[in-house]
């Protein structure tokens, strides 16, 4: 068809408003069952890393300008545990999210991860049952844990976390995820402010510390071109 | 033209990974094991078919000179309907695959065959090609997804086969990728030209 400037107009408007209009309906279609379907994976989430309980209540925390949600299980009116979801923007590709369950003591009960892009077969294996990972911290206060600057860490960079083999950056972000909901954890538990409890739990390793926020992430940033250099894999 | 033979030339003579060379990026991208390429070859046949029909349809409405500007807004809704619709009713699907779905929009695959086959063609024969060449993409990714999974981590479709350990891990990474399209496609080429 010959192209004047009124049918190119008229054409590309009809055209993007049918299309819209499409769209529209589609996502009027979708919204409810894409919200249950999104509820229902939250729920399976919390009852994987929770102990028994009967209803959650939720409270929106950001940290480090990331949003994590922590999940107040109660069971009979007493609590039966804390469910953190968390995220880490270190991934080896994208982001992670995790839910952290612990218990009123501070144990770790489990993790689910909920979302990770890492790669198959190296990264990936974080989402496995009984990953090093895991291992490490299932069943154990965080507190008992080997810290540096107050914070888990993997065994390359001081701690005693068990890394995935030939995984090392996605198991420094799951490490971070764990950490932030560690933080999330400790402020709704025990009612203090983020910043607070990461500056608190980096005295109790080394007092003199500057608070462990900045200074963790300043390391991290250092020592991302030294791992590509050695080669490193994830 | 022969009905089957459209679809047969979708799946062969106009193999869209290995003789058309089109759709590089998310087939090096999402090829990294068996299911990935799989799932992202089936996103990418059910956008094609609906867009190629709707393109043919409306082929003698649209100006020559906006024609690429309109193919791609119908490329994008059907894109998106088909994103929201896996996120509703496959969720777990979705998960795997959410990352690399918006990117069925860029797929020149796609732009290529509403350009070059469902504009000039009708309607029905336009589905088929969608069909042919969408086979042609799900068959070409799922082979080379395997074929990196297999030899990269020790795996097919997940499933462990027990020698992970002693598997190079650079098929999984992107050197792995070319290193396999290429041969892959030699070795399509040297079979079907014969």
């Amino acid at each position: 068809m010959k192209s004047t400037l009124f049918n190119m107009t008229a054409v590309l408007f009809g055209i993007t408003l049918i299309s819209s209009a499409g769209v529209g309906v589609v996502n009027m279609i979708t919204v409810e069952p894409i919200a249950a379907a999104k509820q229902a994976a939250t729920t399976a989430a919390l009852t994987e890393v929770l102990p028994a309980f009967d209803e959650t209540t939720t409270e929106e925390l950001t940290i480090d300008e990331m949003p994590i949600v922590v999940y107040t299980a109660t069971k009979g009116g007493a609590v039966a545990g804390y469910a953190v979801q968390t995220m880490t923007k270190q991934g080896f590709s994208g982001v992670v999210r995790l839910m952290v369950g612990f218990t009123p003591e501070g144990e770790v009960v489990n993790v689910n991860v909920l979302e990770q892009s890492e790669t198959p077969g190296l990264g990936t294996k974080m989402t496995e049952e009984g990953n090093p990972l895991l291992k490490s911290i299932q069943g154990q206060r965080l507190e008992d844990k080997q810290l540096v600057d107050g914070r888990l860490a993997v065994r390359k960079d001081g701690g005693d976390v068990d890394a995935l083999t030939a995984a090392t950056i996605s198991s420094r972000a799951y490490v971070d995820a764990i950490n932030r909901a560690w933080m999330a954890y400790k402020s709704v538990a025990t009612g203090a402010a983020p910043a607070d409890v990461a500056s608190g739990a980096s005295q109790t390793a080394q007092p003199a510390a500057a608070p462990a926020d900045t200074e963790v992430t300043d390391a991290a940033d250092n020592k991302e071109p030294e791992v590509q250099k050695g080669g490193q894999n994830e | 033209m022969n009905k089957l033979k459209i679809i047969l030339s979708g799946i062969v003579k106009n193999n869209p990974t290995f003789v058309l060379v089109l759709g590089m990026c998310p087939t090096l991208g999402t090829t990294t094991s068996a299911a990935n390429g799989m799932g992202m070859g089936l996103a990418t046949t059910a956008v094609l078919i609906m867009s190629n029909l709707v393109i043919s349809l409306i082929k003698n409405l649209i100006p020559d000179k906006v024609r690429i500007p309109a193919f791609i807004v119908v490329i994008a809704s059907f894109v998106t309907i088909i994103q929201m619709l896996m996120e509703a009713f496959v969720p777990t699907l979705y998960a795997s695959l959410g990352v690399f779905i918006p990117l069925i929009v860029v797929n020149c695959i796609i732009l290529g065959r509403a350009e070059a086959f469902a504009s000039k063609n009708s309607p029905f024969d336009s589905m088929l090609d969608g069909v042919g060449i969408g086979i042609g993409f799900t068959l070409s990714l799922t082979v080379i997804g395997a074929v990196r999974e297999i030899l990269g981590s020790g795996a097919i479709f997940g499933m462990n086969l027990g020698i992970s350990n002693y598997m190079p891990l650079v098929f999984i990474l992107a050197p792995g990728g070319f290193l396999t399209l290429g041969y892959l496609m030699v070795l399509f080429n040297k079979l079907v030209k014969k």
